[in-house]
Parts: C-alpha cells; structure tokens; sequence
C-alpha cells in the first residue's frame, strides 16, 4: 500500500464515505496495531471522539428505516429554535435545524455543520483568545435546495442578536461579532480573551436558520415568518406537518449532508399525557420507539423495564439537585425589602451550623430510596466534564457529629429540645416545589435534623409558581423568603462558566435587579468572586479548570449543599440506537438513530 | 317571539363582558407567567425574559391589558398563543374537528343507550332490568372518567393489546383503513366518556318517564285498547323526553369544550387538551380565548332550551 493509498483511505474516513471501524480493520489486515492505526487518524485531523460515534452506525443506505415514533409527553409549541422556551421546544426545532457543532456525552465537540472544529493546530482559534475562525461543510443545501454558507451562519447571529426579535437564545450572540471572511469561513470576534468560545453557533442555542427565508422577518416582524411553522433547515428530516402542542411530523431528507443517513424514512413527534404512560407506550406496549424525559421513579421505570420491550437510558450532563441556605434573613424588611443584603442570616451567618446542616444531610438514602437510577448523590456542585469535577470534596451522614459540632458553638437545647443561642432558635423554612420526590427528600432531611435539635417547617409550592419568574410573586424560587430551598438547576453547556454564575456576589437577586439575578442564596465571598473572574480571563484550560475546581470546593464549604447529579432519563424501544449526550438535547445525534434489524 | 329573542340577546351582551372580565381579571391575577420554564434556563440572559414580557404587554396594569383583549376581540382578532406564537382561532380549528368526533360521538353513543334503557326501566319500575338499570347507572356515575380511562387502558391496550391507547389527530392511510383506525382510536374514550354521561341521562330519562306514565292522560290512552308499544312510543315518551331534550341541549356546549381529563389520558389533541396546556404554560390568551367561547355556548345553548322549551310545550309562553 502507498502513501497516496493511504492518504486516500484517510480521507474517505475524513468525509464519512469510509468508516473509522472499517479503516483500522484495513490497518489491522496490513498488520498494525488499532491503536497505531486511531493515531494515524488522529494525527491527520480525524477526532477521536466524533468517529467513535459515527461508527457505531451500521446502516449502510439511507432510508429503509419506517417511520421512528417518538413520544413526548410535553409537546412542542413552536419550532424555531431562537424561540425555544422549553426543552420540548428546542427538542421539536433539532429534528430541522442544525449547529455548527454539538457536544457529545463526554463533553467532546462534535462537528456538524462545520467542517471541523476549531483549535489552535488548525489556526481556527486565536493564541490571544478573542476569535475563532469556523471552517464550514461545503456542499450542504437547505431543504428547498438552496445551498448553506457562511451569509447563513452571519444572519443567524443578527437575527438572535437583535432585541427586537426577543431570542432567547440572544445571550449567546448580543457580545460576539460575527464576520463572513468567505463563502465557508466565518470568523467570530470576543471584546475580551474568551477560553469557553463555543457558545455561539453550539448546541441548541447555535442552530442555524437560513437567510433566505428569514431575512424579512427579524426583530419586530420575527413573529410573522411563515417558518415558524413551517421550517426549513439542513437537518435530517424535512419537514412535513405541524400541529402546536401535538404532532409534529417530518420526512427523511435525501440530500443530507452525511452519507447513508438518516436511516428512518419519516419522523413523528407525538405529545400531551404525562410521563408515566409515555414510559408505558415504549416499554410496555412498544406502540412508541422513544419516550423523553421520564420523570418518573425509578421503582416504575425498573418494573416496566422487566416487560423487556425496551430500556431506560440515562445521560449525565451537569444538572444538580442542590439545597441552598439562605445567607440573608428573609424575615427582615429592610428598606421595605426581604431577605436585603443588608442582612445576615441569624444561624446560617455561623459557619458551625452550615457544618451541621451538611452533616444532616443523607444523601446516600436519599438516591438509593428516592432517584434510584436517575440520580447520584454528590459533594460537588459542577459534575462534569470531567476535567472540572473536584476530588477533594466528600459527603458523610453523621447526625451525632452534626449535634456535638452545635453544642460546641453554644447552641444548646432548650426545654421545648430546640436549640438556640443569645435568644436565637434553630427553626427553618424549608421550602421547594410540589413534585413527589422533592417531599420525600424534605421529609428525610427534616427528619434527621429533628434529631439533632432543629425544628424545620415544610413548604411546598406548586412548580408553576416556584419557577416563574413574577416580579411580583413571594413564592417564587429567586425571591427566596425563606431559610432553606432545594430545586434542581440545569447546566446546558459542557463548560461552567454561565452555570457558576449563581455563586457569584454581584449576580445576588435581589430587589433592585427584580430577582432576575442568579445568586438565588445571595451567598457573598469574595475569594468565589476572584475565582471566577480569574478564570473568566484564563486561557490555559488546565489552570482554568482548577479555579473551576478551588470554587467548588469553595462554594459547598459554604451556602449550597449539592444532593444529586441528575440524568436526563429516556425510555427506547429495545432495538432502537440512539446515541445521547447528557450535555444537549435529546435529539442531538438524531442522524445518527437508527434500528437493529 | 322575535321580541323575546332580540331581549335575550342584548341581555346576553352585558352578561357576556362581565363574564369576560371576570375571566381575565382572575387570569391575571393568577401567578405563575408564560416565560416560567426561561427562568431556570441559565443561558438565557434575564434581559431577555424581562425584553419579552414587556412586549407581550405582561407588566402593564390588567385594566389596560384588558381592554387590549377586548378592542382586539371585538375587531375578530383572537390574539395569539405567547407559547406558540400560532393565532389562537388557528390552534382552536385545528382541534375543533378532533373534539368533536370524540365527544359528540360520545353524546350519540349516551342517548343511544339512555333512552331505550330508562324508559324500559321506568315503564316496569322495580323490576330485575330496572334494577340492574339503575344500580349500573349509579356505578356509572360514581367512577370518575380518568378511573375509568385508566381501567380501559390497563385492559383493551396492556393486558388485551386489542386497542391503542394514543390518539393520533392525523392518520396516514387512507379510503376504509383511515376510517377504521379513526374508529379503532376512538372506542376507548368515546366509551369511557358515554358511558359516564348516558349513567346520569338515563336517570334522567327514567325519573321523567315515571312521572309522564302515571299522568291520567296515559290511563285514558291505554283504557281505550292501545297496545303497550303504542302507548310507551306515542304518549309516554314524546312528553316525557321534554326535559331530556333541554338537558341535552345544555350539554352541547361540552360538546364544542372537549373533555379535559379524557383528552390528556388518551393524548387525544382536542379543545380540552389545548386548554389545560394553555393553562400550565400560563399561556393567557388562549386560555382566555377558549374560555370566552365555552361561555358565549353557554349562553347561547341556554337560550336555544328556552325556545325549544316552548316549542315543544305550548303552555310555555315566551314573555
């Protein structure tokens, strides 16, 4: 075999038309070794990563498949994905539009739309950090044929940026400026050095719509595009019918851009009913392929599983269950506010009971009784990936340890066994939302701090009103008045930058930003602070996670006890692959699904 | 009569804005807001939630608001969903048809099965039918529709695998096979719904029947040599199926409403699906929407029974 042969093979595994697995068997027949022969791979610009999951695709035609039937028990409403407002939404416009790239499960990028993924040996990204050049897949078309380039990608950007339009995905877009340098070339410029520059153009938020269909409505005339519901992307599936909150279906494209995909000859995106049926239309009956988001207890899960139609799959990103304290008091009125920054917590404000309440905590009951599966208890607040999850952290159950460390900071029991100190009680409000685990978990954790000498009430609010963002209403999770709260907050990118922004002091929410800030507990430390700010600027990745990591470990010293990692559960027919990541939606990798004969 | 009508009518408008108001003004003050689920996504930048809630018109004073919704509605425009985006008199068309079916089948399905049952049970009361009747009728009533719903699904679809147990508004096949899938679908909630309903009509049917049978009128009939059949068909059930007649008439609205519980168990894309979902999204104007027609059939529905009350009933004077 020849240089030129190899070069050759090389490429074919570069644009997809050869696999990864069929090139190293090749290599295997000439006698090299596996690895040798990913190397050879890896050094000539093929990842890792993205090969692994393209070749875990056997089909070998596209089309063929039938239709893939998938069940959500939130439907979605509407499918431009810069209007997204739930997951469901974004879960819907993903079947269409497509990012530059995606972050698989292990919080790898993944190219998609681009031709490869931007890095400082292929001169996309910048030595000073304030911009990065994207190569974009030639050869792509629109689904009414016209081609994709990089005047697409452009208007994409205005298009989210512009107020007017009220994109929820224009945080991502409103600080970077965005260049066409050629027709498949886009550069993306930062006002300052940015290390996490894979926001814009990413995931769900960086799905790109085409100009010319979208150019006539941005801003104040965005509602009135016709593609709202109608789109038209490059993604696998074009569309074909759209019924708000119920069917959303689509056919297979014939000209996607990835050769031998998609394997399904259509789509459907079925919605409505809760997510216990859902679980039972794909487990138990097999009418459905794919069930989103089961949350549903795992005692159920495991019980519908052993039908042996189908299985649940779990995905980790970073989503976390966490119970934070309150730093402030929520039962002081200062300048007719709550829970003001002027004031200090009369009990959390002592590091020992901070100490104690993480003591009481039992977190390994808590998973194994009440999430099972779905989730694993943590001491830390950032999970993943892996090179930002600190190892110095560790959780314990100790009540007794909890009671002597009171005693010995001078809250004594008193006669009613509460403990207080200079006139001061151990009594709590617990609040969270109304959601069956949710009360169980209080009732654990109420339980064990009764032993101890702290009275705790509960308080329940429905989710509707916990999570809404009403200026106006008490009960909402930012408004905070009370002493303790729990509520599980996603991380929605694989990098901890905009996660960690709710232990920073100057995000605190507070009246005067109307509780829009993300500091929910309002907790005020200021080596926190220079650590993210550090971090912010920092552009050695490995330094830059271990600030990551030194705030962690600051943070659960602190205001916030992390509980759970939880996972973004799904339930699949039994012959259906369908590789997920935990770090984006669902249907991510839908070009990739296909059906074990 | 056509007086009586045209009062009717201008009495209905007062009531009609008040109804509205009422409506809007508890919608308002009910917390929760459309943009809920951003505010838990850490992405979006708290900007742009307060950039959308201020071009929806979230945060100006319900006064101004409402009258915003009025001027627009009496101009025929319905507003759109704030979670869709989509006009909501385009979401409720798209839905009307699927409620329709299913609900007005089960209506059909009720009568049909109520008025043989209750006039059977009330022309030979107390015997074994009557009994049967009556104690399946209060069986019928007391289970609530999402028990029963759930009970068929474990059965037809789980442990029989007869019947699916997921509405689909759109079915590809076509000619005989679209039909009978259409059909197939349906069985379980038009059953679980006319059954329930045609419980409380056949009590209905069978207390008038009884009170019609023993009226002196009906000795004279069957005294003069008419045959049993004769004198049930003719005289008992004409008189005695008045007030079944304005029953029903006043359930039509429910009729156009959907039935909210059955259409989320069976994911059944109807009017009453719609408005749940709208109502945990907080999505105002749809909820808002659906609710004003619900109350204009009403209104409607009940003026409708007036007059089919006095045309059916002579003695009934429209004053």
């Amino acid at each position: 075999m020849t240089e030129h042969d190899l070069r050759t093979m090389i490429g074919e595994v570069k644009d997809g038309s050869l696999s990864r697995r069929g090139f190293v068997r090749r290599m295997l027949a000439l006698g090299l070794t596996a690895p040798m022969a990913g190397m050879m791979l890896a050094q000539n610009g093929v990842a890792f990563a993205a090969n692994a999951l393209r070749d875990a695709y056997k089909p070998t035609k596209a089309g063929g498949g039938g239709p893939l039937k998938l069940l959500f028990w939130q439907a979605a409403t509407l499918i431009n994905p810069h209007f997204a407002i739930g997951t469901k939404d974004q879960e819907g416009s993903r079947i269409f539009y497509e990012p530059l790239a995606a972050w698989d499960a292990d919080g790898n990028l993944f190219p998609i739309l681009a031709a490869e993924i931007p890095s400082k040996e292929n001169g996309g990204v910048a030595a000073d950090g304030r911009s990065v050049t994207w190569k974009l897949k030639p050869n792509v078309k629109w689904h009414d044929g016209k081609p994709f380039t990089a005047d697409d990608v452009v208007f994409t950007a205005e298009y989210a940026a512009n107020p007017a339009t009220a994109a929820v995905t224009s945080g991502s877009y409103i600080n970077v400026k965005v260049e066409k340098v050629d027709d498949l070339t886009v550069k993306l410029s930062f006002k300052e050095p940015t290390p996490f520059w894979a926001d814009a153009f990413v995931s769900s938020a960086g799905m790109v719509i085409p100009k010319h269909i979208f150019a006539d409505y941005i801003g104040d005339k965005s509602r009135d595009a016709p593609a709202n519901l109608a789109p038209v992307g490059t993604g696998p599936y074009k569309f074909s019918e759209f019924r708000p909150g119920d069917t959303l279906r689509g056919v297979r494209n014939p000209d996607y851009h990835v050769p031998n995909r998609p394997f399904f000859d259509s789509i459907e995106m079925k919605g409505g009913g809760d997510a216990v049926s859902a679980a039972r239309a794909v487990l138990q009956t097999g009418e459905y392929d794919y069930a989103w988001n089961m949350q549903v207890e795992d005692e159920i899960l495991k019980r519908l599983e052993a039908e042996g139609k189908g299985r649940v799959t779990m995905e980790y990103g970073g989503n976390l269950e966490f119970l934070l304290l309150n730093a402030t008091d929520p039962n002081v009125e200062v300048d007719g506010e709550r829970a003001s920054l002027k004031t200090k917590h009369p009990a959390f404000s002592d590091p020992a009971v901070r100490k104690a309440m993480n003591l009481l905590v039992n977190r390994a009951a808590i998973q194994q009784y009440i999430y099972g599966r779905t989730g694993r208890a943590t001491a830390n607040v950032f999970n993943g990936p892996a090179p930002f999850v600190s190892k110095n952290t560790s959780f314990a159950f100790e009540p007794d340890k909890a009671a002597q460390i009171l005693e010995d900071a001078g809250w004594k029991k008193g006669g009613d066994g509460i403990r207080a100190k200079d006139g001061k009680k151990l009594k709590f409000v617990f609040q969270t939302s109304i959601n069956a685990p949710r009360q169980k978990t209080q009732a654990i954790i109420k339980q064990a701090a009764q032993k101890a000498g702290i009275e705790m009430e509960l308080k329940s609010v429905p989710g509707s009103v916990f999570f809404s963002s009403d200026v106006a209403n008490p009960d909402t999770y930012p408004h905070f008045y009370a002493d303790m709260e729990m509520y599980t907050w996603n991380m929605t990118q694989a990098d901890p930058a905009v996660f960690a922004l709710q232990y920073v002091s100057w995000e605190a929410a507070t009246k005067a930003n109307k509780w829009q800030g993300r500091n929910i507990c309002r907790m005020q430390n200021p080596e926190v602070d220079a650590c993210y700010r550090a971090a912010q600027g920092e552009l050695d990745l490995v330094k830059r996670a271990a600030l990551f990591v030194k705030m962690n470990d600051l943070v659960v010293a602190d205001y916030v006890l992390p509980l759970l990692h939880r996972a973004q559960v799904s339930a699949i027919n039994g012959k259906l692959q369908a590789p997920a990541t935990g770090w984006d939606n669902s249907l991510t990798f839908l070009a990739e699904w296909y059906k074990q004969a | 009569m056509g007086a009586y009508l045209l009062r009717r009518l201008l009495i209905a408008i007062p009531s009609l804005l008040g109804i509205s108001l009422i409506l809007f003004t508890v919608l308002a003050l009910a917390p929760g807001d459309p943009f809920g689920e951003l505010a838990t996504n850490p992405n979006v930048p708290p900007k742009v939630r307060e950039a959308l809630r201020l071009k929806f018109g979230l945060d100006d004073p319900i006064l101004v608001r409402y009258l915003h919704w009025l001027t627009a509605m009496l101009q025929g425009d319905w507003g759109f969903s704030f979670a869709s985006r989509v006009n909501v008199d385009e979401l409720i068309l798209q839905r009307l048809p699927t409620t329709l079916f299913v609900v007005g089948s089960s209506q059909v399905l009720a009568l049909l099965i109520a008025v043989p049952v209750g006039i059977l049970a009330a022309i030979r009361p107390y015997s074994v039918f009557d009994q049967v009747a009556n104690t399946l009728a209060f069986i019928g009533f007391s289970l609530p529709t999402f028990f029963t719903g759930l009970l068929f699904i474990l059965l037809f679809s789980l442990t029989l695998d007869w019947l699916p147990f997921v509405y689909q508004a759109d079915i590809s096949a076509t000619g005989w096979r679209w039909a009978w899938e259409h059909v197939r679908q349906a069985i379980m909630p038009v059953c679980v719904l006319g059954f329930f309903q045609a419980a409380s009509y056949t009590r209905y049917v069978r207390a008038s029947v009884l009170d019609v049978a023993r009226l002196d009128y009906v000795t004279t009939a069957r005294a003069k040599g008419l045959s049993d059949g004769t004198v049930t068909v003719r005289h008992i059930a004409r008189n005695a199926l008045i007030p079944v007649v304005t029953l029903v008439a006043l359930q039509i609205p429910a009729v156009f409403g959907g039935a909210i519980v059955t259409e989320q168990i069976f994911r059944i894309p109807g009017i009453g699906s719609l408005l749940i979902n709208a109502m945990l999204a907080n999505d105002t104007p749809v909820v808002m929407a659906v609710t004003f027609v619900f109350a204009c059939l009403v209104v409607l529905f009940n003026l409708v029974a007036d007059l089919l009350y006095g045309w059916l009933d002579p003695r009934i004077s429209y004053r």
